[in-house]
């Protein structure tokens, strides 16, 4: 896998409700920037740490990517780094928009329902709904005072949008609009768990098929970069440490050693190689069953290790 | 008729095999990087304009108004007929710059220019009457590939729209809306092989932004773009009458055919987009490049009989391997 980082300039920050940032970045030369499909988020470098961040501005012909960070003062501490280190100007590296929760273009009604940051990627869906000229259906709940986005969501979905500070309200109000749906409607959901477990709850009872309900998954799709790991080569009788980020595949090349191989995506079977010592994180799509459960052979361009090592005969 | 072959044509012709054993695989690698070939190279640019671009594109012209049914968007392709119309001239303009334009007003409207066949417009991104025709039939009224538009729906894609004129013994009208699985359902050996499925796993996590691409081969008779199921009374009959000509018309008739197909998520619609683009090179200009005439008469020689009988070669295919491996040209 490669993952060809750009290099965005922050070119405005913006606090729209307390514990909210909004980041507007740009190409350093003010280009344009690779377009998005609705729903894409963005994976940042926050000062070492990968976080993914929903783009709430139009894909079509993007001029900045805008994304907007809510500071968890108790997570990993990416958006901590966001809110209190990063600042108008600075450089920060960004992975290009990758897409995992796009809208149906069949769908009769995009009901989308937001709760508290998860408001991000049904903004960037109300963009491409009024391109298009699409039904919506807006159900978005807040804490009072901390509603990021509410102007645009208005100014998105008009009188089709419902905004919530009660949280009761709003569940009584999920019941009934969830049975109150054309047929061909789709459902898309995003904000915290016990939320999108309530959401998903109500429509399944409701006889909504899962093929119309859909949420975002952050890491869907995409393969995250993995724990690092080293390799011993019997043959060669060396050792190498693969850092997390770099595939199996490019350490073998960046140490000299050739394996046969086209698609570096898992699918084709080219760089298959044989394992004979540790156990292998298969994640590809090509080997069967029970060659993964035997653990005697990988595919190195995008498996990985379960443990600290492998050993392979090359 | 003999028309002798531009010199581009052999020096930029993809040729498909790289072992003198040919089987089918999920043969997919990284897009726009050159293919060195034992006479050139190919794959530098995503859309190949070459000496043929005026002729193909008439050919287009007519088979479009002589049968519509080659040409088809289902409302909820819309949205990416236009994605598709936009990525292209975007591509045009990466591929071939001094040619292409592509331009944003300040009002936000779009200016486009094609040099090469003179044409220019404005539009509005979305809006239909800003446009001389449907998206997807105007652009690809401009370039050589076909193009083929996959939805992709409860985990799986459907082929709900697209331009395909030059179809390889297939018909889009009859596949239009059907599933990729249900599409690739009469080869033989790809379902049992996991190949098809694997393809299908890969193009639904195919991301915007990385493209890829593929090779796929035939043969053909004459240089004959259109071989679609819809003209087989026209074309089918060829593959008899081939076994009785000389061995200096069977060089020059029998093509091999190779396609390159670009696969594309479309960065704003979301949905995927194949590239359909159809290389033909006669057997007695393919035997000039002399790895190509040894390796090509040794994977037809080898092609076992129920794939030669699907890509709809088995009665010419042997004396096609013979040919190649009789007919030495250049020095080895």
């Amino acid at each position: 896998m490669s993952w060809a980082t750009m290099k965005l300039v922050v070119a405005h920050i913006d606090e729209p409700v307390p514990g909210i940032r909004s980041l507007w970045l740009r190409a350093p030369g003010g280009t344009s920037l690779p377009p998005f499909v609705p729903g894409s988020h963005l994976t940042l470098d926050c000062g070492g740490k990968r976080n993914s961040y929903s783009l709430t501005n139009d894909g079509l012909d993007p001029q900045e990517y805008c994304v907007s960070v809510l500071h968890v003062r108790d997570g990993r501490g990416g958006s901590r780094w966001v809110h209190e280190q990063l600042a108008v100007g600075d450089i920060v590296d960004v992975l290009p928009p990758r897409s995992a929760f796009a809208p149906h273009h069949r769908a009769r009604r995009h009901l989308l329902i937001a709760g508290g940051i998860g408001v991000t990627p049904i903004v960037s869906h109300l963009r491409s709904a009024r391109r298009w000229g699409q039904d919506v259906q807006v159900l978005y709940s807040f804490r009072e005072n901390f509603g990021a986005h509410v102007e645009d969501v208005l100014d998105l979905a008009g009188l089709n949008a419902e905004l919530y500070t009660n949280q009761d309200e709003f569940c009584a109000r999920l019941a009934t609009v969830l049975r109150d749906q054309p047929l061909g409607a789709h459902l898309y959901v995003c904000g915290p768990s016990p939320m999108i477990d309530l959401v998903l709850g109500i429509a399944t009872a409701a006889g909504w098929p899962a093929s119309r309900l859909h949420l975002e998954r952050f890491t869907n799709g995409a393969l995250d970069p993995g724990e690092p790991f080293a390799v011993t080569l019997t043959k060669s009788e060396r050792s190498l440490q693969v850092a997390s980020g770099t595939s199996l595949l490019e350490a073998l090349e960046s140490a000299g050693i050739d394996v046969p191989n086209l698609c570096r995506r898992g699918f084709c079977g080219e760089c298959r190689i044989p394992v004979i010592g540790g156990v292998p994180l298969h994640r590809d799509s090509f080997l069967d069953t029970a060659t993964k459960e035997s653990g005697t052979a990988m595919m190195c361009c995008v498996s990985r290790a379960a443990g600290p090592s492998l050993e392979v005969p090359l | 008729m003999t028309t002798s072959t531009p010199y581009e044509l052999v020096r930029d012709f993809p040729f498909p095999f790289d072992k003198d054993q040919y089987r089918y695989s999920t043969n997919v690698q990284a897009a726009l990087r050159p293919m060195r070939t034992a006479a050139g190279a190919w794959g530098t640019t995503m859309l190949d304009i070459d000496t043929e671009y005026e002729e193909e594109l008439s050919a287009r012209a007519e088979i479009l108004a002589a049968d519509p049914t080659r040409h088809s968007v289902l409302p909820h392709m819309r949205s990416a007929a236009w994605d598709t119309m936009l990525t292209l001239m975007r591509q045009l303009c990466v591929d071939y710059p001094k040619a292409m334009r592509l331009t944003r007003n300040h009002d936000g409207s779009w200016r486009w220019e094609n040099r090469r066949l003179g044409d220019a417009c404005e539009f509005v991104y979305g809006d239909d009457s800003t446009l001389p025709d449907e998206p997807l039939r105007y652009i690809a009224r401009q370039v050589q590939e076909d193009i083929v538009l996959l939805d992709q729906r409860n985990d799986t894609l459907f082929a709900d729209a697209g331009v395909v004129t030059f179809a390889a013994d297939w018909s889009f009208g009859f596949d239009v809306g059907m599933s990729f699985l249900e599409i690739h359902g009469p080869v033989p050996r790809i379902r049992q092989e996991g190949v098809i499925t694997r393809a299908h796993e890969f193009l639904m996590r195919l991301q915007p932004h990385q493209p890829y691409r593929r090779t796929n081969w035939t043969m053909t008779i004459g240089r004959r773009l259109d071989v679609s199921t819809e003209r087989y009374p026209e074309w089918g009959p060829d593959r008899d009458r081939i076994q009785t000509v000389d061995d200096a018309a069977f060089g020059g008739l029998v093509h091999l055919r190779v396609e390159v197909q670009h696969l594309v998520r479309l960065p704003y619609s979301g949905a995927i987009m194949f590239l359909i683009r159809t290389y033909m090179l006669p057997l007695d200009q393919l035997a000039t490049v002399e790895p190509w005439r040894v390796r090509a008469a040794a994977a037809l020689a080898e092609l076992p009989e129920d794939m030669a009988d699907y890509k709809g070669i088995i009665k010419y295919k042997d004396r096609a391997a013979t040919w190649l491996s009789t007919h030495q040209v250049a020095a080895p």
